[in-house]
């Protein structure tokens, strides 16, 4: 059985590895967390892979987040958390795309609800993602422009603030 | 680079001149909030449905990034406001998780009881609306004044009584003050027999069975896979319970059932939570007995956990640390950590991904109500009209924590 942080990372890792020896790019362990890092044209094929295989079980697709690593290429990480239910482990699949291509295949087909997450990453990040049935904003208005969570998207948003010195002028004449 | 969204209006299912479409909400009392739904209707039954969110929006997670660690704890409360208690713990775990720090034990089962506390307080929140949005107005008054005294705790352990930012990052703020376990003893004497009396309203009511029975059924297979959680699941029959499967804030040294149901509708869920309830009251029983009475609540970290009030006026180190803390942050080590607990409403995960710096370069918030009302089209699809009413109240949505 897997604790909370103490997952079963390594046999998961062999796993995948005896299954095809090129869908896993990179392991980190952080923290007793496994992360696997997959090559953008494998993603889909290891989600299936981590949800149908005997021994590995990850029905329950818990999140889906990313990571802007703005200056830095590649630039997002886009970061799946699967739960496996009947076994009770916790894996992170994690994809790195470039900031000129945020293109990623969806997991809307391996996982139903994947759907709002993803509406979510792309609407706050600006990743496309390959075949999602219904890629539309989800929290933001329709007609906003940019993609707020990404690190060059300004805290307090675009805006034309008057500073306080014209403003004082301003009301002077 | 812009991208437009893909498509700009939604599509309705047939679009036929038999069926129409009725905007449900944003203002709708029965919809716990501002959420919208696009109804598409064939006389009474619904045909399709698409909740429309975001009015909610506040950008919390981006905000959490212009702040140092500590500082986001008060963001935290602001997201499920109906279980501020419930986030501070799931974000502070995140980032001691990040630091590797562990914290006492009198603090953890102190955190457990506030916990459970704040289910009870969630759920009759969830209890008392519901049934008002199907008609049964005492339930409502009732639910609010047992809730009122787990809020007089609330205020009396930490001078809040919602946005009460008690846990911290190693610990809790403040010890509680004397005479508090006296008070939620006080509360577990009344409180069952005041479970029984919710129970003897609805449990048998004729009207009540006639409007969830059957209602909003979700098999368990759809259920996983549209990644539902919390007693939704558990009314489906998965007994899929962090407390349980991964234990944490020493969970596993309680004893508690997982409450499971197989029917799936709006009756099994009501019954998983007022069974849940009762659960809680055994777990903070249990809290109460394992508390210390002397001990500390807050982790000896330098640097990240303040110091005591005491040390500072004595020790020169104390008084920088403490100066540090609250100017410039702690910064933990680069890494990415994902924590989940068990709030009211499902599976609530804190993910926090930090690059060395004294802020967080990521904080994310896997809200329960977010993804569960994700599967509400599927409950109320080709169902009546009056039924949406009870689907959407029966998944507990805060939109707080849906539009975050």
């Amino acid at each position: 059985m897997a604790e909370n942080g103490k997952q079963s990372g390594n046999v998961v890792v062999e796993r995948l590895r005896g299954w095809s020896p090129n869908a896993i790019s990179e392991v980190i362990e952080f923290r007793g967390e496994t992360t696997i890092v997959v090559p953008r044209n494998a993603l889909r094929a290891v989600a299936e892979r981590c949800r149908e295989d005997k021994d590995l079980q990850f029905n329950l697709l818990s999140d889906a987040t990313c990571v802007d690593r703005f200056p830095l290429e590649p630039r997002f990480e886009v970061h799946y958390h699967l739960v496996s239910i009947p076994r009770r482990d916790r894996l992170r699949l994690q994809v790195r795309l470039s900031s000129d291509d945020p293109v990623v295949d969806s997991l809307v087909p391996v996982w139903p609800g994947a759907n709002w997450l993803e509406r979510e990453i792309f609407d706050l990040f600006g990743i496309r993602f390959n075949g999602h049935p219904d890629l539309r904003r989800i929290l933001m208005p329709d007609d906003w422009e940019g993609h707020p969570l990404r690190k060059d998207f300004p805290v307090e948003g675009y805006r034309d603030i008057p500073s306080i010195a014209t403003r004082y002028t301003r009301n002077r004449s | 680079m812009t991208i437009q969204s893909e498509t700009s209006s939604v599509e309705t299912a047939t679009g036929t001149a038999k069926t129409m479409v009725l905007n449900m909400g944003p203002q709708h009392p029965s919809t716990h909030g501002v959420l919208r739904i696009l109804l598409e209707l064939d006389g009474e039954n619904v045909v399709k449905a698409i909740p429309d969110m975001g009015y909610l929006h506040t950008g919390i997670e981006k905000s959490c990034e212009d702040k140092t660690y500590s500082q986001a704890i008060t963001l935290t409360d602001r997201i499920d406001y109906l279980n501020p208690l419930g986030n501070n713990l799931a974000y502070c775990l995140a980032v001691e998780k990040l630091l590797g720090l562990e914290v006492p034990k009198r603090a953890q089962y102190i955190r457990v009881l506030m916990v459970e506390l704040q289910r009870i307080s969630s759920h009759l929140v969830w209890l008392g609306t519901h049934a008002i949005d199907l008609g049964a107005m005492s339930v409502f008054l009732y639910c609010f004044r047992e809730r009122e005294e787990i809020l007089k705790i609330f205020e009396f352990v930490t001078g809040q009584r919602m946005m009460t930012s008690y846990i911290r990052i190693g610990g809790l703020a403040l010890d509680p003050p004397t005479g508090y376990l006296q008070r939620v003893e006080k509360f577990l004497k009344m409180m069952p027999g005041r479970i029984d009396e919710y129970e003897e309203l609805l449990t048998g009511n004729r009207i009540w069975i006639g409007r969830t029975k059957g209602v909003g059924y979700i098999s368990a297979e759809d259920a996983i896979a549209l990644s539902m959680t919390g007693p939704t699941l558990r009314a489906a029959g998965v007994a899929y319970d962090n407390r349980k499967v991964f234990p944490y804030s020493s969970y596993e040294e309680f004893e508690f059932d997982v409450p499971t149901r197989t029917d799936s509708d709006c009756f099994a869920r009501y019954m998983v939570r007022v069974a849940e309830m009762r659960e809680s009251l055994k777990i903070i029983r249990q809290a109460m007995k394992k508390i210390p009475p002397e001990g500390p609540v807050r982790t000896e970290a330098p640097g990240i956990v303040p110091p005591e009030r005491e040390k500072m006026k004595t020790e020169m180190e104390a008084l920088i640390y403490h100066f540090k803390i609250f100017t410039e942050g702690f910064s933990p080590p680069p890494g990415e950590v994902f924590v989940a607990i068990e709030s009211p409403r499902g599976e609530l995960g804190v993910f926090v991904a930090s690059d060395g710096s004294p802020k967080p370069l990521r904080v994310h918030f896997r809200g329960p109500s977010f993804i569960n009302l994700q599967a509400l089209p599927k409950l109320i699809e080709g169902q009546l009209i009056a039924d949406v009413i009870a689907c959407i109240g029966t998944i507990d949505i805060v939109l707080g924590e849906v539009d975050r």
